[in-house]
């Protein structure tokens, strides 16, 4: 178990902005810089901020045509839960990768290029997913596309920083599409409830970019604020949010679950739920006082039943307030609003609000 | 070295204690504030509370994680920093001055034996 944990091209920059190095799914990542979680997070919800999120697994699947089918489709289709025949070369779509169960295995992005799809993966499942994919009866290559780095630039700011730093043009590119542009991908998407940009780009190149965005002063952010800002946002962390018991219907994905594009994995047990009503359902709950709700508080109701847990928490540094992402368990009046968390042991008194504590204003 | 001051005592949980005839002043160190990165709450004992020496007698919250704070000596809570209920982040920036966390009155004060000077705690963070 001793295993070497990975690094980033961009290792050597973050030691030399003091940035706090943590392990994180088998790389060594910075969770934050000197300035702080709460002031990158800001940043971000402000202006401006830049991560290094070359941990993601990339995963390249050719498009094989024969027999007048593209055989590249064919296994994503099969496979994940959203329909990739729709999509546009250049555009992307949020997709899942659920078992027979309908239990996601990794949640991801899937992109078509001209000659090929690709698939971006949890850092934690890479593996996982490769070995799902090759699994699958196919002609199709699969391949972890090993060269790349990936920079993520995200917060209003964003678009009009990049486009002055690498003097490109990004006002045509729309939500979930992707400009390939001087050996660069940009892609619009991002995790953080921002508007912003997410690079690929080849791992020799990485110093030099981020360089670019540094001297123009955008702040560097960890994995820190990237946790905290995708929490506010609502949006699902793979070991929190999602596990493989846990459908994309019930952690709040019902549109990128497509039952008429044809047979899937896990398509009869996720269909079945729908019909038959949801298990669990994520929510958002903001909590009165100052403690935190960390992963495995209970949520209860007044007479001290459990009502459900939580799934990931912290100090929300948009609201200034604990906030916390949990499943509460069905049979739960949804119209429920008043709950306490339980932490240490002590009811602390919340409120259920949407998933998404925090939206963008467009 | 500054960082660690030498009129403190230290504890291999990450405290110090500053003493003052029978009271001691307690709070976490610069490495542990380091550590845990911004604060956002700190959760005192009452006022009157009795804590053995190690006994867990609170816990700091920053944005990752909570960290339980152990009272390094034995005695009764005098005071509590009610300033850190507003301005948690005062552990951060001046953890050893206006980022204190409780006063206690000794029960024992040879266990102030068992506590680290400066430079041995220094060497344990090696």
């Amino acid at each position: 178990m001793s295993e070497q944990l990975k690094r980033t091209p961009l290792y050597q920059k973050h030691l030399a902005l003091g940035a706090k190095m943590v392990p994180f799914a088998g790389w060594e990542m910075p969770v934050s810089y000197p300035s702080g979680i709460i002031a990158e997070h800001t940043a971000v919800r402000n202006s401006v901020g830049v991560f290094d999120i070359g941990h993601m697994g990339l995963i390249k699947v050719q498009v094989a045509r024969g027999k007048g089918q593209e055989e590249g489709l064919d296994l994503i289709q099969k496979l994940t839960t959203n329909d990739a025949s729709k999509l546009a070369v250049n555009q992307c779509q949020y997709s899942v990768l659920c078992n027979e169960n309908g239990g996601a295995l990794d949640d991801l992005l899937v992109y078509r290029f001209a000659d090929h799809y690709m698939i971006i993966a949890n850092a934690s499942n890479a593996d996982k997913v490769l070995a799902r994919l090759r699994s699958f009866p196919s002609a199709t290559k699969v391949s972890p596309w090993e060269d790349h780095a990936m920079l993520s630039i995200q917060g209003p700011q964003a678009v009009r920083l990049v486009e002055k730093a690498l003097a490109v043009s990004l006002s045509n590119l729309k939500r979930n599409h992707t400009l390939e542009e001087k050996n660069l991908i940009f892609s619009r998407t991002g995790y953080t409830g921002e508007d912003g940009i997410e690079l690929i780009i080849d791992k020799i190149e990485a110093p030099k970019i981020w360089d670019l965005f540094i001297e123009a002063k955008i702040q560097p952010c960890g994995l820190g604020a990237r946790d905290t800002l995708r929490l506010e946002a609502g949006l699902p962390l793979y070991g929190h949010e999602y596990d493989e018991e846990t459908t994309p219907l019930e952690a709040g994905y019902p549109w990128a679950v497509k039952f008429d594009k044809g047979d899937f994995s896990g398509r009869a047990a996720l269909l079945k739920e729908k019909e038959g009503g949801l298990k669990k359902q994520l929510v958002g709950i903001e909590l009165e006082g100052r403690a935190i709700p960390r992963q495995g508080n209970s949520i209860l109701d007044i007479r001290n039943s459990i009502l459900g847990v939580v799934t990931s928490g912290t100090f929300s540094p948009t609201f200034k307030k604990p906030v916390a992402l949990a499943y509460l368990l069905a049979p739960c009046p949804l119209s429920l609003a008043s709950v306490f968390v339980e932490i240490r042991g002590e009811r602390v008194p919340g409120r259920v609000v949407d998933k998404s504590l925090y939206k963008r204003v467009k | 070295m500054s960082n660690y001051p030498d009129n403190l005592k230290y504890s291999k949980e990450h405290e110090w204690a500053k003493l003052d005839g029978k009271i001691a002043t307690i709070g976490i160190t610069h490495y542990a504030q380091d550590s845990l990165g911004d604060v956002v709450y700190v959760e005192m004992p009452a006022v009157g509370k009795e804590f053995k020496a190690m006994q867990e007698f609170g816990v700091v919250e920053s944005v990752k994680s909570v960290s339980s704070l152990y009272c390094p000596v034995s005695g009764k809570v005098l005071e509590r920093n009610e300033n850190l209920d507003k301005k948690p982040e005062l552990v951060n920036t001046s953890p050893y001055d206006a980022g204190w966390i409780i006063k206690v009155e000794l029960s024992d004060p040879s266990e102030l034996n068992n506590l680290l000077s400066s430079a041995d705690y220094q060497k344990l963070l090696k």
